[in-house]
């Protein structure tokens, strides 16, 4: 067993009756690092969550915790701190009961539970919600309770599952850097799971991408956003134009356009293009140029200091491109401007009969 | 006319003010005369009895109730009841409590025909289950030859008088409990397990707090029910003055034997124990929909 990695997961299988939810999964989660397991609903993730915390029993594989296999071993047994996505707080307890909830069902002495009670509140700042019940506080204040219970018993790792799921989008923001700044003063080491790309790629030091009960890629942060190695990974990170096309000589054609990156394609065969939104560029139609591939202009919508553009390919496909306002030029809904997708990454098309994202 | 604020006179098709006002004043006769005919109902059904018992058990004057209160038969007879409704209590708490955890958090084959048949006894009369009660354990009954060879008298006897009345109170712990459970969900406990509790530290620590006025709720249901009950448990007594007599079945027997007096008091004693448990279950179920409600 190599040492740093603080969470290790082998061949973890979850059958319910007969729908794998979690299919043959391998990942480790390092020391000290947050990793974050990432995909859409119904992908898995949080049953491998609960399976790690013990609250479900796996069909197969194994897990460790700090070198400790507790594939068999008890949910108290496994010293996991777990934040619930809508915070599950003992609702007739107060604040401070609820962060001594795992000091007292451990039996410690009340002056050590009023300490660390104390110290924990300052660390999430409700200090003055001490003696508050849960339901008479925000959103993001019961998730912060919630978060300094989870660490009072001073948890092997902290398992986090939708930790801002059930928040708005403000109080997520402010929440999410208000807990990288935790991280890096405890240092625990963190597993959490979302269904929020930016979360994840923020958050986490790895990002496991899991989807329909598989992981399709690990990887850094950089790594998933820069070199998605399956289709679903590029379709799912940076909710990018899909471009339907087919396989010639080692590109994907879209009508006119050829793009590039397909060589490990079969020649002639249906093909998938990813573009983000952001990665498309435009330009002054220029009937010089030997690849001049053009489009025309549908919408133009301005968001401030970006623009988004609505584009209409020669096929009859769409793309959405994005680019800072200052940068606009002459676009009116109509015209025509060249359009560079050489950025785009291209992948088999989806296999027939497979169900809608 | 008054000037109100409305859409633009433009052909005059509503009904004009005088002809509105006089609609309104027919609407709110016809309101007061609805609320009017509850109250008269709800007087003549609810209260006249009450009012009637109170009257009568006030006849003879107070010292005739002090006496018939004291007197050994109707002592004996409330006991016999307390007992009863305690040990009913018992039984149905703890296992009302239990099942209705098990119909809500588990997923097993028959668990539909078990929830409707938590509340047969509802819908069964009393009378059926003291004869059912008869045929079990009476002479002849499966069970009689077991209980008579080791010296147990079932029937006619304090036995199966707990025996039909614990059968007729399973459904209200049960049903009081189930939706409180099933609102609570099972993060609380998840979360409490992950936090090193044990299972039972889990029950009295987080689940009982949560669950506490819907489990009151049915405990207040269970006791006015099995105090007041008298078919099933009537059937099964046999009737036996000063053994097997309860409050409720001394009631019959006084006016039979025209002690009326004596059942006015018993009876009025009855309804005014009724009457605390209907306020402790008016509070309780407030309680319950603020738990259920979260």
């Amino acid at each position: 067993m190599t040492t740093n990695a603080a969470i290790r997961v082998q061949n973890l299988t979850k059958r319910f009756g007969s729908f794998v939810a979690v299919d043959d999964i391998s990942f480790d989660a390092a020391e000290g690092k947050i990793t974050a397991l990432l995909g859409p609903s119904g992908s898995g993730k949080s049953t491998v969550l609960r399976m790690i915390a013990g609250l479900e029993t796996p069909t197969n594989g194994r897990i460790w915790i700090e070198d400790d296999e507790t594939t068999f071993k008890s949910v108290q047994e496994r010293r996991v701190g777990f934040v619930f996505q809508h915070y599950a707080l003992f609702r007739h307890m107060t604040v401070a009961q609820n962060v001594a909830f795992g000091l007292a069902v451990r039996k410690q002495s009340k002056a050590d539970q009023a300490r660390r009670v104390d110290e924990l509140l300052d660390l999430v700042q409700l200090s003055p919600f001490a003696d508050r019940f849960p339901d008479q506080l925000s959103g993001g204040q019961r998730q912060r309770v919630a978060l300094a219970r989870a660490l009072a018993p001073r948890p092997q790792v902290l398992l986090l599952d939708e930790p801002f799921g059930a928040l708005d989008a403000r109080v997520r923001q402010d929440l999410r850097h208000w807990l990288d700044g935790l991280h890096r003063e405890l240092g625990v080491t963190s597993l959490f799971v979302t269904h929020d790309q930016d979360e994840a790629l923020e958050l986490a030091h790895e990002v496991v991408v899991m989807h329909e009960g598989r992981i399709e890629q690990m990887g850094s942060p950089t790594q998933i956003y820069n070199e998605p190695q399956t289709a679903f990974v590029a379709g799912f990170i940076g909710s990018p134009n899909v471009l339907q096309g087919r396989v010639a000589a080692g590109h994907v054609l879209v009508g006119a356009h050829r793009l590039p990156g397909a060589d490990h394609l079969e020649e002639g065969a249906a093909a998938r293009a990813f573009v983000r939104p952001h990665d498309v560029r435009l330009a002054e139609p220029d009937p010089e140029a030997a690849a001049a591939v053009e489009a025309r202009v549908d919408r133009v919508s301005t968001l401030g200091w970006l623009s988004r553009v609505m584009l209409r390919l020669d096929d009859g496909q769409t793309i959405v491109a994005e680019i800072p306002s200052d940068e606009l030029i002459d676009l009116t809904e109509g015209t025509t401007v060249a359009v560079d997708l050489r950025r785009a990454k291209a992948f088999e098309a989806e296999p027939v009969g497979a169900p809608a994202e | 006319m008054s000037v109100v604020l409305g859409p633009p006179r433009l052909v005059d098709v509503t009904p004009g003010g005088e002809e509105m006002r006089r609609r309104g004043r027919r609407r709110a006769l016809v309101r007061s005369a609805i609320v009017a005919v509850c109250l008269l109902y709800l007087t003549v059904v609810l209260l006249g009895p009450l009012v009637g018992i109170f009257l009568s058990a006030f006849r003879e004057g107070l010292p005739k109730i002090g006496e018939t209160l004291t007197s050994p038969d109707v002592r004996h007879a409330f006991f016999l009841t307390f007992e009863i409704t305690i040990v009913t209590l018992l039984v149905t708490t703890t296992f009302g409590a239990v099942t209705a955890w098990v119909l809500v958090r588990h997923r097993f084959v028959g668990r539909r025909i078990l929830n409707a048949l938590v509340e047969l006894p509802l819908a069964m009369s009393p009378v059926t289950v003291g004869l059912a009660c008869v045929l079990l354990f009476g002479r002849g009954g499966w069970f009689e030859p077991w209980f008579t060879a080791r010296g147990i008298q079932v029937i006619f006897a304090l036995p199966s008088m707990i025996l039909v009345t614990i059968f007729i109170c399973i459904p209200f712990v049960i049903r009081s409990v189930a939706p409180v459970l099933d609102e609570l969900g099972t993060e609380e406990e998840d979360a409490a397990r992950t936090l090193g509790a044990s299972t039972l530290q889990t029950l009295f620590r987080v689940i009982l707090p949560n669950i506490r006025w819907g489990l009151f709720y049915g405990i207040a249901l269970t006791t006015a029910r099995s105090i007041g009950e008298i078919g099933a448990v009537l059937i099964v007594s046999g009737m036996l003055k000063g053994q097997t007599e309860t409050a409720t079945i001394y009631v019959l027997t006084a006016f039979e034997e025209r002690m009326d007096a004596e059942g006015y008091i018993v009876a009025l004693t009855l309804a005014a124990i009724s009457i605390v448990m209907l306020l402790v279950i008016e509070i309780s179920k407030r309680r319950k929909i603020k738990e259920v409600m979260g």
